[in-house]
């Protein structure tokens, strides 16, 4: 079919329009159960890390870091009684592939770890994604994070502070520990700080 | 009988002598890059079959009204919104699959199937047409997308639909099938085998008399 430039104009914004409406009632429908599912996976990752934990609130800072102003949050667990058990917080930062998001569980004498947990990562199958693996994850729980977290290779850990690196996957290893003692720095420095 | 006929074979046209993937090579980027498990095949596959029954159904409607010389963008901001669709439902819905399709489902819109059947097909059949070819189609797409994943997650996982029945002690992993390079090894080795097939049929066809 032949169309005149206007007869174009319209199809085309009629088309876009109604294609917007469109989804925009679809987003209206489906937004608060993708926030309810982001809410629910973070909660998850939380209590995973901090198994005595029965309640959590959320702590906002706002500190300078690399780029300019972040905001850091940090997620302090309650058990019953309303005791500190510990605090969470999300480290970030370059894998192998990609970015390694984790949920960390530190214990309240800034010292130990409680636990951690993987959200995202892109490592490669079979080598690298091991990281999600419990061999790997239970390494983390009570690891001392002072002076730093080290990783060996092919060796038994000696020290409460090392981990044993995946065979074949040592740069998803190092990178794990790199980007936990990082962050661990930090939120410890801003738990300090705010006491 | 002749129509029923005719539409039985605008269906299984998609799934054999016209599969997307197999004998068009369409749609190769989802079908490498997703097909690392059967699960994942079959939820790309899913999705895609979505799109391609919505799309063709509202291109095959609007034939008519659309002017050819914008018909191209008009069939991909439709695709595109069904696209998105599928996207938030997935997030919505099964975020664990959502999470581990990531971008290859915005990534439906520069399918070239979809985007091809619209052109070819739904924009010049009835509107009933174009669902059974779209649903052919998509069945054919969906299916070759679960044998690829499951060769790959079979051989490079000892596991099927996540479910794994090779013990880690009597078979090893053949790792390269999950990885990108699995994804080129199994699709040339798919597609040489059914050309093979195919072949062998079609000089036994025309031997008879």
């Amino acid at each position: 079919m032949k169309g005149r430039p206007i007869g174009l104009i319209v199809v085309l914004t009629a088309t876009a329009v109604i294609i917007g409406g469109v989804l925009a009632v679809v987003y209206r429908l489906a937004e608060p159960k993708i926030e309810a599912n982001r809410l629910l996976e973070e909660k998850r990752a939380i209590f995973a890390v901090l198994p005595e934990a029965k309640d959590y609130e959320v702590i906002e800072k706002t500190v300078a870091g690399d780029k300019g102003m972040e905001k850091v949050r940090i997620f302090k667990g309650f058990n019953e009684d309303g005791g500190v058990v510990g605090y969470a917080f999300i480290a970030r930062g370059p894998g192998f592939q990609g970015i390694i998001k984790m949920m960390v569980g530190l214990h309240p004498d800034y010292l130990r770890l409680h636990g951690m947990q993987v959200l995202d990562q892109v490592e490669t199958p079979g080598l690298g994604n091991k990281i999600v693996e419990d061999e790997f994850l239970d390494q983390f729980r009570g690891l001392e994070i002072l002076p730093q977290i080290e990783y060996l290779k092919n060796k038994k850990p000696e020290k409460p502070n090392q981990i044993r690196a995946i065979t074949g996957a040592t740069i998803s290893s190092k990178a794990v520990a790199r980007i936990i003692n990082s962050e661990a720095k930090r939120v410890v420095s801003i738990l300090k700080a705010s006491e | 009988m002749a129509v029923s006929k005719s539409v039985l074979e605008e269906f299984t046209k998609g799934l054999w002598s016209e599969n997307p993937v197999i004998k068009a090579l369409l749609g190769l980027c989802p079908t490498l890059a997703v097909t690392n498990s059967a699960l994942n095949g079959l939820s790309m596959g899913l999705a895609t079959t979505f799109v391609l029954i919505s799309s063709s159904t509202i291109v095959s409607i609007i034939k008519r009204v659309v002017p050819a010389q914008v018909r191209i963008p008009t069939f991909i901001v439709i695709i595109a919104g069904f696209v998105t669709v599928a996207d938030i439902f997935l997030k919505a819905q099964f975020p664990p699959i959502s999470k581990s399709l990531g971008p290859y489902v915005p990534l439906i819109v520069v399918n070239c199937l979809i985007l091809g059947r619209s052109e070819i097909f739904a924009s010049k059949h009835s509107v009933g047409m174009s669902i059974i070819d779209a649903l052919g189609m998509g069945v054919g797409f969906s299916g070759t997308l679960v044998v690829l994943g499951s060769i790959r997650e079979i051989l490079g996982s000892g596991s099927l639909f996540n479910f794994k029945f090779l013990a880690e002690s009597l078979f090893t992993p053949w790792v390269v099938m999950v990885l990108p390079a699995g994804a080129f090894l199994t699709l040339g080795f798919l597609i040489g085998m059914i050309n093979f097939i195919s072949s062998r049929k079609g000089s036994k066809g025309r031997a008879q008399p």
